[in-house]
């Protein structure tokens, strides 16, 4: 397929901030999330879990809990064993260096005979009520026989005694690398400035406002099972649960994520929880619900990064970059979770080249299970990883050589695209220094200086961090993917039906819980039918509705919407045959525009509703050329990932005396490629930059390192950013479109927690005049510097 | 079983709950208003927040024993079909909302901040934002919507 030239239209809908069609009932409290539904005759689920992170299950007995009133059912391992249902796949083949495939290590959906993190579900309780299945499962009495714990990844890898699956030893699920090793030792060799970092990629929690949920109910007589869940890409649910674990037939199997309140990634897994739910259902013959409290999201919604890494750039001596090798170990909690083989591979060591020429790249990566979560994509999996390592090198590098941080970033910059990377991508298109341009002039940082004296004589430690990333969305090329090790491939479908009095429904497997996806796929068919927003319907998440679809995550709407791009062609292309046929001219003559078709050939004109009319009517239609009504469909599949980039400036100021961080200021500029809707696009910048401070300055899961339990489990405890810790952010758009769909776009979900967690760190430690802190920069660690300087 | 008698959005509710029933249970399970919304457990993200006689409170940190003879409101009891309230406008205007689901929790805590403000100015409604928690959108638009909202609802 060759790609098309992206067309921006200049229409009055698509580009700009068309207000969203959502909020009306957002805002009157009228969305319809999983809990809101309550079924005829519903009763309740809460889950048995393992409060031991590694132990082994001696014997479960719920003769209790199974005799209270209300009590319907009690689900354990040994129901899941007995029904045959396999155990959690991941979407991903990675081999090792040494060409073996990774070890996957069993994870069923109920526990069988060992758990191995805290939170695995262990059994199902179902009762009448909610509270009745809560008091109950708190009845049901499992002997567990406490096992050896590890929750660090270097622990895991370093201490042999704790196995966490008896058929891996060492803990490793696999050893890969990416690169070329000998050119990496060879530029070392010869290189003017080596610089190397240790650094740990903090691990984060998801903590979409809403929690997981799921409401699954069984039809016996017409073997139709029903499964409400909030989830980002619940039409490709289905031929999962169907085809994997054969819970009822792919033709029987409706699934439905109505409105979902966030996801981050975390609401795009397999988990065993929402499979436990259907299963149950049908166990019980009545709907099953289960909402999650939070302290079960904490610990088992998958958590994001946890690296722990070792870099080396080689520089010459004008300050340009000849290598980088790089060292990883990724946490990847107890088990590999849906797409844990491929974040800290794929997502992760590709994106090592940053926004520079790097001649020589070379990345080993072990994968290392622990009694931990198991950890998949978060807002950027893998990027944000990658990211930090390059963006804070680069600075590590500048300080050691005495170039300014911009002048560096400047100088390596990659100038001309398309780009082969040494890391498999083919970067699309960007103008890296032009974001650098327009986010220092937005930051104004021609006058930082001036403004280090000012804070510094109010006793305050001012600093300013760049950071510029570049990252791959817009997944996926199939092809590529399945070159890659992918199990499947990621176009988008988008299906527009027009109904006679002209109005429109897109209907789509993308996934909007957030993004706005029902105002800005409509503005697409609007600008392309000139036919005004309201007249148009964007139908999502129900298998009842939308044949096929992959879902919303990893910045990808732009393949949905150019679906439906492509779709509303189709139905262009058809009108004009209609019309040709309706005012008896040649098709040749017929032209569309501004809702109105035309012909060279007359003056008579047709509008787009009086087309559509004809279409469904077909009166006198030539019925053995044209087909009467008026539906296309679409399947879009990208030639290439498309690769937004940006650059921000983050400006810090420091109370030595307390050690506490406030970002004073930050600016960005982005390149998402064409913009859909700018206020919409603003509002994804804030959010992801918003998650990538927290991440730099507060949020932190932590493990107690003796029994590997969560001591963050609670928003009592994690630390969420909040509205009085962030100041206003400055943005700018710095588009080139892409050549990877028609629409020319890039995505921007995720770019904000990519490129904001190393410029706050880099403005840290500007601020404080030290090569590295690690992240979360806590006011303890600060403050411990702070006074560790002044004593010294 | 405890007997709870609720004016909830203008309207007289009797209703027979469990004596631990959270406020926020009886209106969601009982009561349909499924408008406000439980986020936490530990009254720590705000999306459940009403009013109670006139105050914004934390319905997930209420038993509903307790609300019994008061006044509550809700997102639904704001506004109405054919128009919203100043403030639900102003978040929409401002998109001060991505997913929602917090959305109703933001939206009555911002009128008790009116209520009890008055004018607003931006640090007060960061510093006033601290017990409730959005994720999608960095609260830079909830705060930009608040104050336009407390504006609006100045000048009707």
């Amino acid at each position: 397929m060759t790609p098309e030239a992206p067309a921006i239209m200049a229409g009055t809908s698509f580009g700009r901030s068309v207000g969203r069609v959502e909020d009306a009932r957002l805002v009157r409290g009228k969305g319809r999330y999983v809990d809101d539904i309550i079924l005829p005759d519903q009763s309740y689920a809460a889950f048995v879990r393992s409060p031991y992170a590694h132990a082994r299950l001696a014997s479960i007995d719920t003769a209790d809990a199974l005799g209270r009133p209300g009590v319907i059912r009690i689900v354990t391992g040994a129901d899941v064993a007995a029904a045959g249902l396999p155990p959690l796949p991941c979407g991903w083949m990675i081999h090792s260096t040494d060409g073996a495939p990774m070890k996957m290590g069993v994870r069923p959906m109920l526990a069988q005979d060992v758990v191995r993190y805290v939170g695995e579900p262990v059994a199902i309780v179902v009762a009448d009520t909610r509270d009745l299945a809560r008091d109950a499962a708190e009845a049901v009495l499992v002997d567990y026989e406490e096992l050896d714990v590890t929750a660090d990844c270097a622990d895991a890898l370093r201490d042999t005694t704790v196995q966490i699956h008896a058929d891996i030893p060492g803990n490793r699920a696999f050893d890969w690398d990416i690169g070329n090793a000998a050119a990496v030792t060879d530029a070392f060799a010869s290189a003017a400035h080596v610089v190397s970092l240790t650094l740990r990629n903090n691990r984060l929690i998801p903590n979409a406002i809403e929690p997981r949920a799921a409401n699954a109910v069984w039809n016996a007589v017409d073997e139709q099972l029903t499964l409400y869940m909030a989830h980002q890409n619940p039409i490709g649910m289905r031929a999962f649960i169907a085809g994997y674990y054969g819970l009822a037939a792919e033709h029987k199997l409706r699934i439905v994520s109505p409105d979902v309140g966030g996801g981050f990634g975390s609401k795009a897994h397999n988990y065993p929880e929402e499979l436990a739910i259907a299963f149950a259902a049908k166990l019980v013959d009545r709907p099953v619900k289960w909402t999650a409290e939070r302290t079960e999201s904490f610990l088992t919604d998958a958590h994001g990064r946890d690296h722990l890494t070792t870099a080396e750039l080689a520089l010459d001596s004008d300050g340009r970059f000849l290598a980088l090798r790089v060292d990883t170990l990724a946490n990847i909690g107890a088990y590999l979770s849906s797409s844990g083989a491929l974040v800290p591979t794929y997502m992760y060591a590709t994106m090592l080249s940053g926004q520079y020429v790097i001649p020589a790249i070379h990345c080993r990566v072990r994968a290392i299970y622990t009694n931990t979560c198991p950890v998949d994509a978060y807002r950027g999996a893998g990027r944000p990883e990658a990211a930090y390592v390059v963006e804070r090198i680069v600075n590590v590098a500048a300080e050691r050589i005495g170039l300014d941080q911009a002048e560096i970033r400047r100088r390596n910059f990659i100038t001309d695209f398309p780009y082969q990377t040494p890391v498999v991508y083919e970067y699309d298109s960007g103008d890296y220094t032009r974001s650098l341009n327009e986010a220092l002039a937005l930051a104004d940082y021609a006058g930082f200086p001036a403004r280090q004296v000012e804070a510094a004589a109010r006793g305050r430690l001012r600093g300013i961090g760049i950071a510029a990333y570049v990252e791959a969305c817009g997944i996926g090329p199939s092809a590529k993917l399945a070159a890659l090790g992918g199990g499947a491939g990621m176009w988008e479908s988008a299906e527009v039906r027009v109904h006679p009095m002209g109005t429109v429904e897109v209907l789509t497997g993308a996934h909007s819980h957030g993004q706005g996806h029902q105002t800005t796929f409509a503005q697409v068919a609007a600008d392309r039918f000139g036919v005004p927003i309201e007249k148009i319907s964007v139908v999502q998440g129900d298998t009842d509705r939308i044949q096929a679809g992959t879902g919303t995550y990893g910045s990808r709407a732009s393949v949905g919407m150019s679906a439906t791009l492509r779709a509303c062609d189709s139905i262009i292309a058809k009108g004009k045959a209609i019309v040709a046929h309706l005012i008896d001219v040649d098709l040749e003559t017929v032209a569309f525009s501004d809702g109105i078709f035309s012909s060279s050939a007359t003056n008579r004109t047709v509008a787009f509703a009086e087309m559509a009319y004809a279409a469904h009517t077909a009166a006198g239609f030539p019925t053995d050329q044209i087909e009467p009504g008026l539906v296309a469909t679409s399947f879009f599949d990208p030639p290439n990932f498309t690769y937004p980039s940006g650059v921000y400036v983050c400006e810090v100021e420091i109370d030595p005396e307390t050690g506490t961080t406030d970002v004073v200021a930050f600016s960005a500029a982005d390149d998402f490629g064409t913009v859909a809707n700018p206020m919409i696009v603003e509002g994804q910048v804030h959010g992801g930059v918003t998650q990538g401070i927290g991440q730099a300055l507060w949020e932190n899961a932590r493990h107690d390192p003796d029994t590997a339990q969560l001591l963050t489990a609670s928003f009592m405890d994690y630390g969420m950013p909040r509205a009085v810790s962030l100041p206003n952010y400055k943005l700018v758009f710095t588009p080139t479109p892409s050549p990877s769909n028609p629409l020319g776009m890039k995505g921007c979900g995720e770019a904000g927690a990519i490129g904001a967690p190393p410029a706050v760190i880099n403005a840290i430690c500007n601020a404080l005049g030290v090569t590295h802190i690690d992240m979360p920069a806590a006011p303890e660690t600060i403050w411990r510097l702070c006074q560790a300087r002044m004593s010294s | 079983m405890v007997q709870v008698t609720l004016r909830v959005n203008g309207k007289e509710a009797e209703l027979d709950l469990p004596g631990r029933a959270l406020l926020i249970h009886a209106l969601r399970d009982h009561l349909r208003l499924t408008g406000s919304h439980i986020g936490c457990d530990t009254s720590q993200c705000g999306a459940c927040t009403v009013h109670v006689d006139g105050k914004a409170i934390k319905s997930c940190a209420m038993l509903a024993a307790e609300a019994d003879g008061c006044e509550v409101t809700t997102i639904e009891g704001l506004g109405s079909d054919a128009a919203l309230h100043p403030m639900q406008e102003a978040f929409r205007q401002h998109h001060g909302l991505q997913c929602g689901y917090c959305t109703p929790g933001m939206i009555m805590l911002a009128l008790d901040m009116v209520a009890r403000h008055g004018q607003l100015d931006e640090p007060t409604v960061r510093e006033e934002l601290d017990g409730n928690l959005c994720r999608c959108t960095g609260y830079q638009n909830i705060v930009s919507a608040i104050l336009a909202g407390a504006d609006a609802m100045a000048h009707v």
